[in-house]
């Protein structure tokens, strides 16, 4: 038999019996432990080793488990307003470095993609480190870097207030949920503003100037021209990157871990310091839980996206 | 005399090291078709964008219907723009794409839809209102935005190269639609373009711009029979250029020596002196085996070069004494057949109230 000589382009790879096997392993490498993951939730034993028949009951173990819950709560509470404050900081960053031209511009990308490469470890310390500092400073108001704030506040009388009532009312009100979860918040809004940054002016590099010029030409000022025609141009971009925000602050974990007071748990946190002591079931099912709200909101935002037939 | 629709006067925009506008003054009448036309970065697009407001910072004056520009932002200005890349808004319909600058005006909503239907059957998309941009030609992305700015109802509409991105029938098709539309709706257009014949056949006077300046404002006829100077002669249709030196004048015409054809007499009004270019056009020269009878004709002998065939007529480029070099239209009807081949001696030779004298 002669042997036929392929004549496969570079692109014509799912030709290859080899590559299909390839991707196929690939394929389940990726996607079988979160396959396992769903299915053992609904396993009947407190093993994820055998399979002993269906059950639903670690997930009413999970939703009764408090401290599972509020961990989760908190996890989703952080990636909102991470999200929010992420998305609205990134998305101005990106049109302040795409609308002006000032010295020192590039430095200034730079530095503002820095979180993105910086090893997450070197954040973490960083945060924990500052955090620290600053909790030192509110402490020791009186004597310590920060007395000059006790003058400030002597020399407005009606209220009345020395430093320590500031410093009480100032842990008072941050212990209070979910301001006590702000310290984690600050350090999620600080990693992943940047990705909201860089996927909002990639979009609005392909921004033709002609539309802003039209919209203007036509009769419309500043802020119609921003709301009508700059702001729906860019907004796939800015569903992407909170999405992407709201994703890196639901599963970050080294961070958190630092940054993480004894009284704040996040979900990741929470699991890490049960899967110690083995992993049940019940996680299986808290964090199926978690896969389906991060796929819900992905297809919601993805909706979204999509023209629309009706209006612009 | 009516008074100027646009007036530009003194008009000088710089940028870093480049005059972009140097100093250039016209007017526009009203109901004119004018065309700035002129070679890439000769400041024609910014004289536009000027007049629209886009680009500010520069000197002179540009007064719309009696009104002076100078500080009014170009969403206050009674002028509207189609641009060069129409800049249909992607996330609108073709229907609030033409009604957005009605809405943002503040024009009451019963006002708008009527004339935003007027608008759209004026450029023929009525039939594609409720379409996005992404679902139309380029064409149709041009009628619209063509429909955007005139239902504004502007003093004049300024056209930025509106045809350069259509392939050469629809250019053909929207050129007769341009002028068509102008004519049924009234009002100035000014157009930039860099193609000659988008110029000439469209408007009714044609500013030639190089370098930041005007050259010549002229009609089409009066630039292409007429050019004032070597630049708008080359630069408005194909010509050919002989170096001259002018020997002397007299009531029938300039003497000179030329380049290749010894001394020849051409009828010019006007004083000549020192080198001048003798110009001509390709279609006015004649091509035949024997030397011309008319002893009156400026003749030349030469060797067929070049032919470049275009279907109704053929490029012939003739080497001359002297190293000339003469482009020949030459019609392809039954005298043409067997004359054109390469190497074949030849006869050149126009009549001299053809030829021109452009003083350098």
């Amino acid at each position: 038999m002669a042997r036929r000589k392929s004549k496969r382009g570079p692109l014509d790879y799912a030709k290859s019996p080899w590559l299909i096997g390839f991707g196929l392993i690939t394929f389940i490498l990726l996607y079988a432990p979160i396959a396992q993951l769903i299915a053992f939730s609904f396993n009947d034993s407190k093993r994820n080793i055998v399979w002993r028949g269906f059950t639903t009951k670690y997930y009413a173990k999970a939703w009764n488990d408090p401290a599972l819950v509020e961990a989760f709560v908190n996890s989703i509470t952080i990636a909102v307003m991470c999200t929010m404050v992420a998305t609205i900081i990134g998305t101005a960053t990106a049109l302040w470095l795409w609308r002006f031209r000032f010295p020192a511009k590039s430095a200034a990308e730079g530095v503002m993609a820095l979180p993105i490469v910086i090893p997450e470890i070197c954040m973490g310390v960083a945060v924990l480190v500052m955090y620290s500092r600053f909790g030192s400073w509110m402490r020791g108001v009186e004597t310590g870097p920060l007395h000059w704030l006790n003058e400030f506040w002597a020399i407005w009388p009606p209220l009345n207030l020395d430093a320590f009532t500031i410093a009480r009312i100032w842990n008072e009100f941050f212990s209070v949920w979910p301001l006590n979860l702000g310290a984690i918040t600050a350090a999620h809004i600080a990693f992943s503003f940047p990705f909201v940054a860089v996927v909002v002016r990639a979009r609005l590099a392909g921004f033709n100037r002609e539309f802003e010029e039209a919209s203007k030409d036509l009769g419309a000022s500043e802020w119609q021209t921003f709301w009508n025609v700059v702001l729906p141009f860019m907004m796939p971009g800015v569903i992407a990157g909170a999405l992407l925000s709201f994703t890196l602050s639901l599963d970050d974990f080294v961070i958190t871990f630092f940054t993480a007071g004894p009284e704040t748990n996040t979900f990741p946190v929470k699991v890490y310091s049960l899967v110690r002591r083995g992993v049940s079931p019940d996680i299986n099912a808290a964090s199926t839980v978690l896969i389906v709200i991060t796929l819900v909101a992905t297809i919601i935002a993805m909706r979204m996206q999509a023209p629309s037939k009706t209006e612009g | 005399m009516t008074r100027p629709i646009v007036s530009i006067k003194n008009v000088t925009k710089r940028y870093p090291g480049v005059v972009a506008v140097d100093d250039v003054s016209f007017d526009i009448m009203p109901n004119e078709f004018f065309a700035l036309l002129g070679p890439s970065g000769c400041g024609k697009t910014t004289l536009l964008r000027m007049i629209a407001g886009l680009e500010t910072s520069g000197t002179g004056d540009i007064i719309v219907d009696g009104q002076n520009m100078e500080g009014v932002p170009a969403n206050k200005r009674p002028v509207n723009m189609v641009f060069q890349s129409y800049a249909v808004f992607p996330h609108m319909t073709v229907r609030n794409n033409v009604a957005y600058g009605l809405k943002v005006t503040g024009v009451a909503a019963d006002e708008i839809a009527p004339r935003v239907e007027e608008a759209l059957e004026m450029v023929q998309m009525g039939a594609m209102a409720d379409r996005k941009p992404d679902q139309l030609s380029g064409g149709q992305r041009q009628r619209v935005a063509l429909a955007r700015a005139l239902v504004k109802r502007p003093k004049v509409l300024l056209l930025d190269e509106p045809l350069s991105a259509l392939d050469a029938k629809l250019r053909e098709h929207m050129q007769l639609e341009l002028a068509r539309l102008q004519q049924v709706i009234g009002i100035t257009f000014i157009i930039v373009t860099h193609d000659q014949d988008e110029a000439l056949s469209m408007a009714d006077r044609i500013a030639v711009m190089e370098k930041g300046g005007v050259r010549q404002i002229a009609g089409p006829e009066e630039l292409y029979e007429k050019p004032q100077s070597r630049f708008v002669a080359d630069f408005i249709g194909k010509i050919n250029l002989i170096d001259a030196t002018v020997s002397g004048t007299s009531s029938v015409g300039v003497t000179c020596m030329a380049k290749g054809l010894g001394r020849v007499v051409v009828p010019h009004d006007g004083a000549a002196s020192g080198s001048v270019s003798l110009a001509v056009r390709p279609e006015k020269l004649v091509l035949a085996d024997t030397a011309p009878s008319s002893g009156a004709d400026i003749s030349a002998k030469g060797v067929i070069r070049d032919v470049a065939y275009y279907g109704d007529v053929s490029n012939v480029f003739v080497t001359c004494p002297d190293g000339l070099e003469l482009a020949v239209n030459v019609q392809n009807d039954r005298a043409a057949a067997g004359l054109l081949e390469n190497g074949r001696e030849v006869y050149v030779s126009w009549h001299p109230s053809d030829t021109l004298i452009l003083q350098e």
